[in-house]
């Protein structure tokens, strides 16, 4: 008997939402801002750093400690309602010294609005920010690749580990400016790695944990993994 | 009163009898009339409900369409936890982008979503001449427009042809790549390629449509509906594929927000949001067209919403057909368009130019622009950053099957191991645009 599933509300733009237009002669900087930055400035003003119009797009520079706030904050208010989360993702300049941005890229769709919210990590330190997870459960692989990338961990995020590199990657964060375009490692050194790689190990130890997996690998692999040996792909 | 009987067929086949022939099972029928086994054929398999098993499924695997791995947990044959593996076609698109010119960059694009090749050079031009701060030519806008429908449309087929044979329907696959072959060739005709277009340059097009081109996308276009038609016949009421799909994955229209969907994956949960409509881009709000909405958001309103989409773009190519005005592709700016090559081989200014823009490369201001296209996956995003050098610091794809894929876990929790193959069809993922 096939069960069709519950039929759900259906969510779109406001009947009074800005009519959708293609923008034209952006200029450069300056033009009109999204209206949501002003709003932010008056809410957190400890919080709220500058708010920027480049090509018509507004950002809004937040510290980062705040972020989750705002962003929570934007997600909730029904003036705002950014219930779409764009994009989560990272920008490191060629200048070494300028700090590490993270950048949210977020979505009203009931307004048609859209804002990008950024925070400035400083180099350094521990480059972490709050997990917005809870908030976008879209948020989970975004977070994850900024980590894989980046080396920025987002605290509170309920799974962070590699996700495009495998989990044994020992290289480093790849779209570091200070990665070298070819990787860290030569040809030699990853060939040896590759061939030393435990098959089993392609599983993690959680994986192995299913249906007592780990109990029905060979005695020594078995020996290798619990001595310690990195796992998970 | 039940009445003892021997039907000459073996319904439920016990094993052998000693000539090799189906032992036959005695039938009886209750006060109901409803017939039914004497007696319980004796297990043959161990019961196997509560014990749970660990299934790999992929990377290696033709239904995982790509090098998908997923590790499921099963229950007997019901999921309890799906966790996903991705990075097998990791290529480094976005660290290779930060070396190279902008216009350089555009063959990346072919080779991410490469189902949707005329797509993604139309959305990382339309970014790109954004941070520049140019816009293209009114011809050029329309001839983007058909390139882009004409990729939604190879992009949809072949899910469309793959998703049935998933689910095990053969034919409207054979007919789906036939008319795409249609398209490609329509595509050779443009440039000369047919996967790997490079269709886009900053500022412009590779080239303009030759002559007769439009003629041969207006026969395609008489024809292509006729097998829109012949699908939905075959399939659309198909019982098997209804009891396939029907209930199968489902995403209330809440969730599909909250995880990021976008695309026919969000609009078949309910979520009435598609980026040419919304935030247009390239003057769709010009074009009349709908959006199809779906209400459950299970596999088979999403296989709805993307047949409509095939019409839909039908009848957008219409209309740019239609209005297609005559003018130049190209932007007049030497900084940012090559010179033809009888100029740069005759005329000294021009050749300067061409040494210009193909040794240094165009540079846009200091900026950053962040412009999002509906691929036929969702929305599709290019966030590029620029410190006034003819190289971006940063160049970011925003991958819509990424964030579809990411919901895989949530999908199929509770579903059977085949209904997996069927939701895993249902998402249209493409790994070179999730691995990037």
């Amino acid at each position: 008997m096939i069960e069709p599933a519950a039929v759900s509300q259906t969510v779109g733009p406001a009947p009074n939402a800005p009519a959708p237009k293609t923008p034209r002669n952006i200029p450069h900087r300056g033009g009109p801002a999204n209206a949501s930055a002003a709003r932010i400035k008056e809410k957190f003003p400890s919080a709220f750093v500058r708010a920027d119009v480049v090509w018509g797009e507004t950002t809004v520079f937040v510290r980062p400690e705040a972020v989750f706030d705002v962003i929570q904050y934007l997600h909730d208010d029904p003036n705002e309602q950014y219930a779409y989360l764009s994009d989560v993702t990272c920008v490191e300049y060629r200048d070494l010294e300028q700090p590490l941005e993270v950048v949210w890229h977020l979505r009203s769709i009931t307004w048609r609005a859209f804002i990008r919210i950024k925070a400035q990590l400083a180099k350094g330190a521990r480059l972490s920010v709050k997990s917005v997870w809870p908030i976008y459960k879209g948020a989970d692989w975004l977070e994850r690749e900024c980590y894989d990338m980046f080396g920025v961990e987002f605290d509170g995020h309920p799974d962070l580990r590699r996700i495009l590199m495998w989990e044994q990657y020992k290289e480093g964060f790849p779209l570091r400016k200070d990665f070298p375009l070819r990787g860290r490692f030569s040809r030699a050194e990853q060939l040896r790695q590759a061939l030393a790689a435990n098959p089993e190990a392609r599983y993690s130890m959680e994986e192995l944990q299913i249906a007592d997996a780990f109990e029905d690998l060979p005695s020594d692999m078995r020996k290798r993994l619990l001595g310690g040996e990195e796992t998970g792909e | 009163m039940a009445t003892k009987r021997t039907v000459d067929v073996a319904l439920s086949t016990t094993g052998l009898d000693s000539q090799g022939r189906p032992q036959r099972v005695p039938l009886v029928t209750d006060e109901s009339g409803n017939v039914t086994t004497m007696e319980a054929p004796p297990a043959l398999e161990p019961e196997l409900e509560g014990e749970h098993m660990l299934i790999n499924l992929g990377p290696q695997h033709p239904a995982t369409h790509g090098v998908l791995r997923l590790v499921l947990e099963l229950d007997g044959e019901t999921v309890v936890r799906c966790i996903p593996h991705v990075g097998y076609l990791h290529c480094g698109f976005e660290k290779m982008g930060e070396y190279r010119q902008y216009n350089q960059i555009i063959p990346w694009t072919d080779r991410e979503d490469y189902l949707n090749s005329p797509g993604n050079n139309v959305a990382f031009a339309l970014g790109a001449e954004r941070l520049f701060g140019i816009e293209c030519t009114e011809r050029c806008k329309v001839l983007r427009v058909i390139a882009m429908e004409m990729s939604r449309i190879i992009s949809h087929l072949v899910w469309l042809g793959t998703t049935c044979i998933d689910i095990g329907a053969f034919t409207p696959f054979l007919w789906s790549f036939q008319e795409r072959e249609n398209i490609y060739n329509l595509l050779e005709g443009w440039c000369g390629a047919r996967l790997t277009t490079s269709l886009t340059r900053v500022g412009g097009m590779i080239a303009d449509v030759p002559d007769g081109w439009v003629e041969g996308l207006k026969g395609f276009l008489q024809t292509f509906p006729k097998t829109i038609a012949e699908v939905d016949r075959m399939v659309t009421r198909n019982g098997i594929w209804v009891g396939r799909t029907i209930g199968i994955g489902a995403m209330s229209a809440t969730e599909a927000l909250n995880y990021g969907l976008s695309g026919p994956m969000a609009r078949a949960s309910g979520v009435a949001y598609d980026v040419r409509k919304d935030f247009p881009y390239l003057d769709y709000e010009t074009y009349d067209f709908d959006v199809p909405v779906g209400t459950t958001g299970d596999v088979y309103d999403r296989f709805l919403v993307r047949m409509e989409e095939l019409r839909q773009s039908v009848r957008i190519l219409e209309q740019a057909v239609a209005r297609l005005p005559d003018g130049p592709v190209n932007i007049d700016d030497p900084r940012i368009i090559l010179p033809s090559k009888t100029k740069a081989t005759t005329e000294m200014e021009s050749m300067i130019h061409h040494f210009k823009v193909v040794m240094e490369g165009p540079r846009p201001p200091i900026g950053e622009s962040y412009v999002a296209v509906e691929s036929p996956k969702g929305e599709k995003g290019y966030y590029m950053v620029s410190d006034g050098t003819s190289k971006p610091v940063r160049w970011r794809i925003r991958p819509p099957s990424f964030l579809n894929l990411s919901a895989i876990p949530k999908m199929v929790e509770g579903h059977l191991l085949s209904d997996v193959i069927a939701i895993n069809a249902s998402i249209d993922i493409v790994m070179g645009e999730i691995d990037r």
